[in-house]
C-alpha cells in the first residue's frame, strides 16, 4: 500500500530535528555538545525590576509561540506560566520526565539525549516565574536514566549555569504514579498516589506553594523558543497548533521508535516516517493505553493536532501511534491492555479497584469466548465505572474499551457470534510491562 | 417520583447563586461502601454491584436538601458531602 501524503506545501520546509537535533546517533550530548548545537542558556541573570521586567517579556514569547502541553492534555504553556506566576507565594517547578504510558517512549529518549536542553526549560520556567526551587521527576527503576540526569546536573552545577537548584527526583514507577497530584503528594512526603479533590497545583502544590508542573518535552520547547523565538517556533506545525512534537510509534511499522514530526502531520505520514508499514493495517491506537482506537481510514489521513483527533473521536495524549496488523485481533489486543490497566489502579477508590477487573473480566470473555451479550454487558461496566475515581485512571480506561468496541464493531459482531476469530492466536503487538524482561 | 428543577429554576438559580446549584459528591478515596448514604436516600443515591454509592450529577432539588445532609451527617467516614455548584 503506498500513498503519498504531502504534509505540507513545498517551500516553506522548517528544518528537524530541533528537540533531537546534534550528531547523528543516539548517545547523550554533553554540555559543550549542547552549546554547540543550541547556543548557550539565554538567561539574563538579572535581579529586581529588571528580572520581572525581562521575566514577563519570556512569558511573552512562550504566550505568543502558541506552545502547548506536550504530556497529553494541551493546555497552552504560556497561560499555564503567568497562571502560577500571578499567585501568592515562592512558586515551584516540577519537570515530569516519567512516561506513565507504558506504550510512549518519548520522555526517556529526550532525556537521554539532550538532558541539558530540559534543564535549560526547567532553568528558564523557574526564571519567568521566580521559582526559587526545581525537580525532575523520572522513575526510579530507570537507573540508568538517573544516574546519567545527576551526572547532567552536576556538571551544570560546575558550571554555575542553573540560577535555581535542580534536584533529581525518582518516583515509583508504576502508571498511576506520573499524574500531577501524585507527583506533588510524593514530593511533600505522602504516597505516590492520586489524590481526591487536591488545591490545583498552581495554588498550592508542593509545600502549599504555587507550583508549575510541565512534561519535560515541553520544557525543552521552552528552551529553544527562549533561545529563536515564537515566529520560529510557529514556522513548524500548523495554525492553531504550533511547532513539534515527539511520537512514539509502534505496532506494524519497519522502524518503531521515537521520531519528532510537525504538529498537524497526518497519521500516515508519521507511520510512512517511521520505515512505513510492514502489514496491511486495520486501525491506530491514539494516545496510548488511555488513548482511542481509530479506523485506518479515519486515521490514515488525520493530522496531529488536538483538536483534529478529538473531532474525530480520538484522543492525541503524550503523542502514541500504535498500527494494528489486519491480521492481529483489536479485541484480544484490548483485553490484554485493561487487564494490566485494571491491576494498575492505585487501589484506593472502589469502584476502579472492582470495577476495572470485573471489565476486564468482560472484555476477555469477548475476545476469547465470545458471547452473544457480551458487548451489552461492557458498555454497561463502563457506564459504572467511568468518572467515579479520584483521578481519571478509570475514565482513561473506559475510553479505551469503548473505542475499540467502536472501531472494531465487524469483530465484536464475529466474536459474539462465532467465537474467537484467528487473530487471538498472533503473538501480541501492544507492549504491556510486566511480558518484557527487561522492563 | 424524583422531582427535578425545570431547566428556567436551574437558570435562575445559577443567576441569583440559589440553592439549586447544590450537589451531591462522594469522595471515592474515603467511601467504603457502608452503604448508609443509599439506605437514608433511596431516591436519589443506588449502590453499583460492588456497593459503592452512585449519586446524581443533577443539582438537588429544595425538597431533597434536608434529606441529603441528613445522609451527609451519617455516613461513617465522612465521604459523602453537599457541594455548591458543578465541582
Amino acid at each position: 500500500m503506498t500513498v503519498a501524503v504531502m504534509t505540507r506545501p513545498l517551500g516553506r520546509q522548517a528544518s528537524l530535528p530541533r528537540l533531537l537535533a546534534g550528531p547523528p546517533g543516539h548517545r547523550t550530548l554533553g554540555l559543550l555538545e549542547h552549546e554547540q548545537t543550541h547556543g548557550p542558556l539565554p538567561l539574563p541573570g538579572l535581579r529586581g525590576r529588571a528580572q520581572r521586567d525581562s521575566a514577563g517579556r519570556l512569558m511573552d514569547v512562550i504566550e505568543r509561540s502558541g506552545l502547548t502541553g506536550r504530556g497529553g492534555a494541551g493546555f497552552p504553556t504560556g497561560r499555564k506560566l503567568r497562571s502560577v506566576a500571578a499567585q501568592r507565594g515562592l512558586p515551584v517547578v516540577v519537570a515530569n520526565g516519567s512516561d506513565g504510558e507504558p506504550a510512549s517512549a518519548k520522555d526517556r529518549l529526550l532525556l537521554t539525549r539532550s538532558p541539558h536542553l530540559v534543564f535549560d526549560g526547567i532553568s528558564l520556567a523557574a526564571y519567568a516565574i521566580g521559582a526559587d526551587r526545581a525537580f525532575l521527576a523520572v522513575h526510579e527503576h530507570e537507573s540508568r536514566l538517573v544516574s546519567g540526569l545527576e551526572a547532567a546536573a552536576a556538571a551544570r552545577a560546575a558550571a554555575g549555569l542553573d540560577l535555581v537548584p535542580i534536584e533529581i527526583v525518582g518516583i515509583p514507577g508504576r502508571y498511576v504514579s506520573s499524574e500531577q497530584s501524585a507527583i506533588v503528594q510524593y514530593l511533600n512526603g505522602g504516597p505516590a498516589l492520586p489524590t481526591f479533590a487536591p488545591p490545583p497545583t498552581h495554588e498550592r502544590g508542593f509545600d502549599g506553594r504555587p507550583t508549575l508542573v510541565n512534561n519535560a518535552e515541553t520544557l525543552a520547547h521552552l528552551a529553544l523558543i527562549a533561545r529563536h523565538g515564537d515566529q520560529w517556533f510557529r514556522s513548524a506545525g500548523v495554525p492553531g497548533a504550533a511547532g513539534t512534537m515527539l511520537v512514539t510509534v509502534d505496532g506494524a511499522v519497519a522502524r518503531p521508535g521515537v521520531y519528532e514530526i510537525e504538529m498537524g502531520t497526518p497519521i500516515g505520514a508519521v507511520l510512512m516516517t517511521a520505515g512505513g508499514l510492514t502489514e496491511r493495517p486495520q486501525a491506530v491506537l491514539t494516545g496510548g493505553y488511555f488513548g482511542t482506537w481509530l479506523p485506518i481510514d479515519i486515521a490514515w489521513h488525520l493530522p496531529l493536532t488536538h483538536r483534529d483527533v478529538k473531532a474525530a473521536g480520538g484522543a492525541l495524549g503524550a503523542g502514541i501511534i500504535v498500527a494494528l496488523p489486519d491480521t492481529s485481533c483489536g479485541l484480544a489486543e484490548t483485553a490484554r491492555v485493561v487487564r494490566y490497566l485494571a491491576g494498575e489502579t492505585a487501589g484506593q477508590c472502589g469502584p476502579c479497584v472492582f470495577g476495572l477487573p470485573t471489565l476486564a473480566d468482560a472484555v476477555a470473555d469477548l475476545a476469547y469466548q465470545g458471547d452473544l451479550r457480551a458487548a451489552r454487558h461492557i458498555e454497561r461496566l463502563t457506564g459504572l465505572v467511568a468518572g467515579r475515581g479520584a483521578c481519571k485512571h478509570p475514565d482513561g480506561v473506559t475510553q479505551l474499551v469503548l473505542s475499540a468496541l467502536m472501531a472494531f464493531a465487524t469483530d465484536v459482531g464475529w466474536h459474539q457470534e462465532r467465537g474467537p476469530c484467528y487473530g487471538v492466536r498472533r503473538p501480541p503487538m501492544l507492549p504491556v510491562p510486566g511480558d518484557m524482561a527487561d522492563w | 417520583m424524583l422531582r427535578r428543577p425545570p431547566p428556567a429554576d436551574a437558570a435562575r438559580a445559577r443567576r441569583y447563586g440559589g440553592l439549586v446549584s447544590e450537589i451531591l459528591r462522594v469522595n471515592p478515596i474515603a467511601c467504603t461502601g457502608h452503604g448508609v448514604c443509599a439506605e437514608l436516600l433511596p431516591e436519589l443515591i443506588e449502590l453499583d454491584p460492588w456497593g459503592y454509592p452512585i449519586v446524581p450529577r443533577a443539582p438537588l432539588a429544595d425538597d431533597m436538601l434536608p434529606l441529603a445532609r441528613r445522609a451527609v451527617a451519617s455516613c461513617p467516614v465522612l465521604a459523602l458531602s453537599v457541594q455548591k455548584g458543578p465541582r
